[in-house]
């Protein structure tokens, strides 16, 4: 009888070319571009006079610095609109299919994928985009790569890579009523810390995690790299299958069948070993909010912000008073009680169809606080006329929220949406990095439902403190 | 990439742990097409400090980073290697890094030394003692060495890493010449591609 492998093992090993050593040349299936990790890789070619490998296994979208006004407002800034024509130049260049700013398929690389049913179980998807681990939701294996590598996958369709390790991370039981994916994430990262994850490549495993939507389990596997890790990886299941169905770029009929019988092979073998196991109690995740300059300070809605006191280890110690230092924070502040400035519901982790209905259905009937900045920022255009179609552009709007167009906006603040200095943010994007969303800017990570709820409170709120 | 066998010169103590590529490289700097020029922006948020350790006389100049653990975390802009070479850093030391961030830096030249937090700590406390202190960092006998001081400690490198270090060797170059394997795979090949999915334009048909 073979070995039992895990999931990885196993679309790993369907991608060896062969070994190089301690490397591997691994093959490589999907590989999607954007405009800010790809103008130097096709430069490069040029001057090497290479060409692309396998056009039709590359798909390219405009995502990071497209301006989130309407379409019809031309890109102001000019070193943003160079760098998104020299997307357009290059793919027609050498013949990539290309979604540009406004067109119907546009939006954040890592929502189109799924949406348009280009991932995949069982493949390898790369893209220059650290959160590619989004993709391991559907039981592909995904990472993000350096411009380099975007550069060798063009012109290879392969890659060198040393073989990660496996780690399993297991939710026993179901979590409580109210406790979304991110919230699961964010508990996740703050277990393992920034480096935990650091070499592995992490399956998600247990009830609470075959009951997410593919919607819950992209946010979690989104926010692997959060933790270090190399990927996130979700077993195929119905929930996967169903996912697929309907999306435009699955086979139809008898093929999607067969097609779905394989996919359902890859899940880890029940006598799999992993590298690493971590096992949680569900039921013990609370909603959840970053309090500080990295991701895994992470505190409960219920609890105050620490004190550098309660940490034994002076790097740590360090870490959190120059943390506390930059979010203008005191020790001992009950969560609740800090008031927001801007409230940003978009990006790769939360920005789809499910998180825009969890945001407006907390919108409704309500307002958005005096002096709050509330911007909604859907993940694609796929996303925002699903979203229109069932009104909920307008029950944004009424609320006075923004209702913009789709790009990653504030996650990263390359567009105008940025926080200005000292502004803080509730924030349903990944990376509370200091001046990630614009210099000086102050980013608490939330699910949308706490995000909508601050929007309304003018403070970290939640649900159900809602009049 | 061009060959690199040894680094010596001064070094800088950044004595920070968890810097992120957003600080070593903020987004507003990752608009340009070209590969050049990132050196100014480096650091860019932390360099308004007039005592910010890059800004200090004694450190101008050096080439080599000392840092803390989990250097380079965060998003996978190659552009952080772009600006801490451009800026004129050939290597970096620290207890740890960002997965990402080290394979970028190989595919540079950048050398990626990892030390434990014991002997970084020390060699941070022997360069703030005296800045003027020359570090050597020898990737073909993986030794990271204080001369003047007497410090000497052995690394780790991949043997495949610290081979294309020597040998500068591009990475596709090397793969290319695997072409007959990498087409025997494709002819087996399952997973589907975008071949007829969409149009020149980009729709679904
Ligand atoms: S939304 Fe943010 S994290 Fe996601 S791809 Fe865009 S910039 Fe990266």
């Amino acid at each position: 009888m073979p070995a039992a492998r895990t999931l990885f093992g196993k679309i790993w090993d369907e991608h060896v070319i062969e070994a190089l050593g301690e490397q591997t040349l691994l093959y490589i299936d999907l590989h999607l571009v954007h405009e800010v990790t790809s103008p130097q890789a096709f430069e490069s070619l040029r001057l090497n006079g290479r060409g692309v490998r396998r056009p039709e296994r590359t798909l390219a979208t405009a995502d990071h610095n497209v301006p989130t006004d309407p379409i019809s407002t031309p890109v102001s800034d000019p070193v943003s609109r160079r760098q998104l024509e020299a997307l357009e130049e290059n793919c027609q260049e050498f013949g990539i299919t290309v979604f540009p700013r406004g067109h119907e398929n546009q939006g954040i690389v890592h929502v189109i994928g799924p949406e348009l049913g280009v991932t995949q179980p069982g493949m390898t998807i790369v893209c220059g985009d650290s959160h590619t681990s989004t993709h391991g939701a559907f039981g592909a294996l995904a990472f993000g790569i350096g411009t380099s590598e975007v550069e060798h996958v063009l012109a290879t369709q392969t890659l060198p890579q040393q073989k990660a390790k496996s780690m399993a991370v297991t939710l026993e039981g179901c979590v409580r009523p109210g406790v979304s994916a991110k919230d699961i994430a964010l508990a996740i990262v703050s277990n393992l810390g920034t480096g935990g994850g650091a070499g592995h490549v992490i399956e998600y495993r247990g009830d609470a995690i075959r009951e997410l939507t593919m919607e819950g389990r992209m946010t979690l596997c989104n926010m692997s790299i959060e933790a270090g890790a190399r990927a996130g990886l979700v077993a195929v299941d119905d929930t996967t299958i169903e996912y697929l169905r309907s999306r435009p770029s699955v086979p139809k009929g008898d093929e999607f069948e067969s097609a779905a019988k394989r996919w359902r092979t890859f899940v880890s073998d029940d006598d799999a070993t992993f590298d690493a196991e971590i096992v949680m109690r569900a039921e013990d995740i609370v909603p959840s909010i970053t309090w500080g300059t990295n991701p895994a300070q992470v505190v409960s809605l219920d609890g105050v912000i620490p004190s550098p006191d309660e940490f034994a280890d002076p790097d740590e110690r360090s870490t959190t008073e120059r943390s506390l230092a930059y979010m203008g924070l005191t020790p001992g502040t009950p969560v609740r009680s800090i008031p927001v400035d801007v409230v940003f519901i978009g990006s790769c982790t939360n920005s789809r169809i499910e998180d825009l209905r969890a945001a407006a259905s907390l919108a409704q009937g309500r307002h958005v606080a005096d002096g709050v900045r509330a911007l909604v920022v859907p993940g694609s255009h796929r996303v925002k006329r699903q979203a229109e179609a069932e009104g909920l552009d307008r029950v944004f709007l009424d609320a006075g929220f923004e209702w913009r167009e789709p790009g990653c906006s504030m996650c990263l603040g390359m567009n105008p949406d940025q926080l200005g200095s000292e502004m803080r943010c509730a924030s349903t994007s990944n990376r509370n990095f200091e001046g990630r969303q614009g210099r000086g800017g102050r980013t608490h990570l939330v699910s949308p439902a706490v995000a909508a709820a601050s929007a309304v409170m003018g403070r970290f709120a939640s649900p159900e403190e809602l009049p | 990439m061009k060959p690199v066998r040894v680094v010596e010169g001064r070094a800088v103590p950044l004595e920070r742990s968890d810097v992120d590529t957003d600080q070593i490289i903020p987004s507003d700097w990752l608009k340009r097409v070209e590969r050049t020029g990132f050196g100014r922006g480096l650091f860019s948020e932390w360099r308004d400090d007039p005592d910010f350790v890059l800004n200090r006389p004694d450190y101008v100049g050096a080439s080599v980073l000392i840092a803390g653990p989990r250097f380079g975390i965060g998003s996978s802009r190659e552009h952080a290697v772009w600006a801490l070479m451009d800026y004129g850093f050939e290597a970096v030391i620290a207890p740890s890094f960002g997965d990402i961030f080290v394979n970028n830096s190989s595919k540079q030249g950048l050398v990626i030394v990892v030390l434990a937090l014991a002997d970084v700590e020390e060699l941070t406390e022997l360069i703030k003692v005296d800045p003027s202190r020359l570090v050597v960092v020898d990737v073909d006998r993986q030794r990271v060495e204080v001369p003047e001081a007497g410090f000497q400690r052995r690394f780790e490198i991949d043997p495949m890493t610290r081979e294309r270090l020597l040998n500068g060797w591009d990475d596709i170059g090397l793969t290319l010449l695997r072409e007959p394997a990498i087409a025997a795979f494709e002819a087996t090949e399952e997973a589907p591609d975008l071949e007829g999915i969409f149009d020149d334009a980009g729709h679904v048909l």
